[in-house]
């Protein structure tokens, strides 16, 4: 893998020499995130969000495992568990604000980083599996917020618990036993707080791991840039270290800032007040809204209220539930076909005249309104407006896609990363 | 093939969302939504500010002091503070020795605790110290309930955050008592008039700030009802204030401490991020990108 110029791993003391001949570990984190890894050196800011999501999975994972030695995940003890780590555990306000932040900072991070793939078609060949390793990093991060949520037993927890696992039993005859056996009883209770407090614990860890892979699989080809044009000459590269470690540093600067005012002057900002209400199984909340995250998805599935069947009949071959939940999942799941659904061979954005103008006028602004219209009461305006965005964001990525890319005009491509960053063409050494 | 079957899930749900959408338009103008009396009645909390807003805002404990006053001598009657100790009352300015004394003179149990008796094993009382953390005024939640008319009085630890805006709606609830009849909205126009269903039933009291309107607390608070150390007016508007006031500490009682070391670790990270900035721009100094 990567390319015939990269430095070579020498160590320069004896004891790196040394362990590095027993365990080439020195080495791997050379050639993967040090001076031995070539990177385009036109990489812009939208390349610092992977680094970042990174961080914030480090951040998770260091102040979610100090929360796990103060928490109890009992029903009638988690909620007092928590307000005890945030009254009495020294400095427990902290952990708990910061993992409670993290968690929205970390759906941020990947959001940015996701836009900036689809913009910038990073999921073309040769580096389709890096992005369906990221689908599916994405669906864990997913599962593993909704178990987080849980985990306080307020009211939205619990409510939360109940419309989730609700989804599953829209599902034609082991619906109802499945989300049983997912809940481990009739209703969210003990059982189910216990399993996702464990599930919740595992789910990290198994992303971290999916992430050593989507890096590995990013080392083959190596890192995509915002002109799309692969790197032909070592002109067009600067090793990783010190210059994309110099960079990413300033990025986790302004990412923390950023996280900071959030976590200190304004750490229930992102969080919904019902939380602070202790679960009730008795009193379901006037509005049931999942965390900010999963606005869109909600908005789909609430955008789908009429049954799919044969018109003046009554009969009802997918009911609207079933279908709505069809939807939801598909609207996630539908990434992972991406990279055959884009057929362009113009990976960049910016030369795409006709894309551009899709995805600037028709993609985000879809995922906008439904990010609003999930949060906001289904009423009539509402939903009409989901209705329609829900509408275009499925027409975007499995019609107009496919069709843009057959009669698009692609602007004239830079002949090198080199000549769109200096506007000289890049020297043909005699090969 | 991909394509081909992607184009037809593709129309088919979006095919199905905008026949949605047709319903949704057909239902909107057949059976428009009606209006509620909450809908066009219910007030957003007023514009109210405090000593502790802000990102440099601490808490007025002269304020907490009178609020926790106001709170022993009327909402503790029916109202818990489950998460809050007696000793967290030295955070209000109180000394160790003061602390002890509204323990053993806590007002609504006659400063004593459920506990116990060592020798029968029976349920007995016994005075409350300052680790103890606030007796609720009820044994149980039935209890509770029946002494309020089936409404069970929610425990007030966490309520300026279990609310949207909480320590406004507070000072906007108690303060928002109003007669129902002849009420008008800033449209003009009259509760009763428009909805006659709206009127406050046996048991139920009018506010205009609560979700549905009519609310089962009995206006708590009169004027003069505690009298103030520090000499304070005890109007219901001031009570009101320091009432929420005092629970946006029991919520929050680490506030102060947390936006203090977010402005060290806002300086901290400032002066980090223009040395990164800095380093990032010598060491691409000469690379052209």
């Amino acid at each position: 893998m990567s390319f015939p110029w990269a430095q070579e791993y020498k160590p320069k003391h004896p004891l790196m020499q040394w362990f590095d001949e027993r365990l080439p570990l020195p080495r791997l984190v050379y050639n993967s995130v040090g001076a031995g890894y070539p990177t385009p050196r036109n990489l812009n800011y939208f390349w610092n969000f992977g680094s970042l999501a990174g961080l914030a999975l480090v951040i998770q994972i260091v102040t979610g495992v100090v929360l796990a030695m103060h928490y109890y995940s009992t029903v009638d003890g988690a909620f007092n568990s928590v307000e005890h780590i945030m009254r009495n555990v020294n400095s427990g306000w902290l952990i708990r604000y910061a993992h409670m932040n993290g968690a929205s900072f970390f759906f941020i991070v990947v959001y940015i980083h996701m836009f900036r793939g689809l913009y910038f078609g990073s999921y073309k060949a040769p580096r389709e599996m890096i992005w369906l390793l990221g689908v599916v990093i994405f669906l864990l991060m997913m599962a593993t917020g909704f178990l987080g949520y849980v985990l306080p037993w307020g009211q939205m927890s619990f409510w939360a618990a109940q419309v989730i696992t609700g989804f599953f039993s829209a599902i034609p005859l082991v619906g109802e036993p499945l989300r049983q056996w997912l809940l481990g009883g009739f209703a969210p209770d003990q059982a189910t707080l216990s399993r996702f407090f464990s599930l919740h614990y595992l789910l990290p860890f198994v992303i971290a791991g999916v992430i050593i892979l989507h890096i590995w699989a990013l080392h083959i080809p190596g890192s995509s840039n915002p002109t799309g044009v692969p790197v032909k000459k070592e002109e067009d590269t600067v090793p990783f270290h010190p210059y994309y470690t110099a960079k990413d540093g300033f990025g986790v600067g302004v990412f923390l800032i950023a996280f900071v005012i959030m976590t200190f002057f304004a750490p229930n900002f992102m969080g919904h007040p019902d939380n602070y209400i202790p679960a009730n199984p008795l009193s379901t909340p006037a509005h049931i809204v999942p965390e900010w995250y999963y606005w869109p998805f909600y908005a789909i599935l609430r955008a789908f209220t009429v049954d799919f069947g044969i018109p003046f009949t009554g009969i009802v071959i997918i009911p609207a539930k079933l279908m709505g939940v069809l939807a939801m999942f598909g609207s996630i799941l539908l990434f992972f076909f991406l990279p055959w659904l884009d057929t362009s061979p113009v990976r960049s954005g910016h030369y795409r005249p006709l894309f551009k103008k899709f995805f600037w006028f028709g993609l985000i602004p879809s995922v906008i309104i439904l990010s609003i219209c999930g949060v906001m009461e289904a009423t009539t305006t509402w939903l009409i407006l989901a209705q329609i965005s829900g509408a275009y964001y499925f027409a975007h990525f499995l019609i107009i896609l496919p069709l843009i890319s057959r009669i698009e005009k692609p602007l004239p491509l830079p002949g090198s990363i080199t000549e769109a960053v200096t506007g000289k063409p890049l020297k043909e050494a005699a090969a | 093939m991909i394509r081909f079957f992607a184009g037809l899930i593709g129309l088919f749900f979006s095919g199905m969302l905008l026949l949605a959408l047709f319903d949704t338009v057909y239902l909107g103008i057949t059976e428009p939504a009606e209006e509620t009396a909450e809908h066009k009645f219910y007030e957003y909390p007023k514009d109210v500010s405090f000593a502790h807003d802000g990102p440099f805002g601490t808490y007025d404990r002269a304020q907490l002091q009178r609020g926790l006053k106001v709170y022993e001598a009327v909402c503790a009657a029916c109202h818990s503070l489950n998460l809050v100790a007696f000793r967290n009352f030295e955070d209000l300015g109180y000394s160790e020795e003061q602390v002890k004394a509204i323990a053993s003179n806590w007002l609504p149990t006659g400063g004593e605790v459920p506990s116990i008796n060592p020798d029968t094993g029976e349920p007995s009382t016994r005075p409350a110290l300052p680790t103890d953390t606030i007796p609720s005024p009820y044994a149980n939640d039935v209890a509770a309930r029946a002494a309020n008319n089936n409404a069970l009085p929610p425990d007030l630890s966490l309520i300026t955050k279990a609310r949207k805006n909480g320590t406004a709606y507070v000072y906007s609830l108690l303060s928002g008592y109003t007669d129902q009849e002849g009420y008008k909205n800033d449209a003009g126009e009259e509760l009763l008039k428009e909805f006659p269903d709206a009127a406050a039933g046996a048991g139920l009291y009018f506010n205009p700030y609560f979700k549905n309107l009519n609310i089962a607390m009995a206006p708590p608070l009169s004027e003069g009802v505690v009298t103030f150390d520090d000499g304070s007016p005890a109007t219901v508007d001031a009570m009101s204030k320091d009432v929420a006031a005092f629970l946006a500490w029991t919520a929050e009682p680490k506030m102060e401490v947390r936006k203090k070391t977010g402005w060290a670790a806002l300086v901290f990270l400032l002066i980090f991020t223009i040395l990164a900035y800095m380093s990032y721009r010598t060491i691409w100094a000469n690379q052209k990108h």
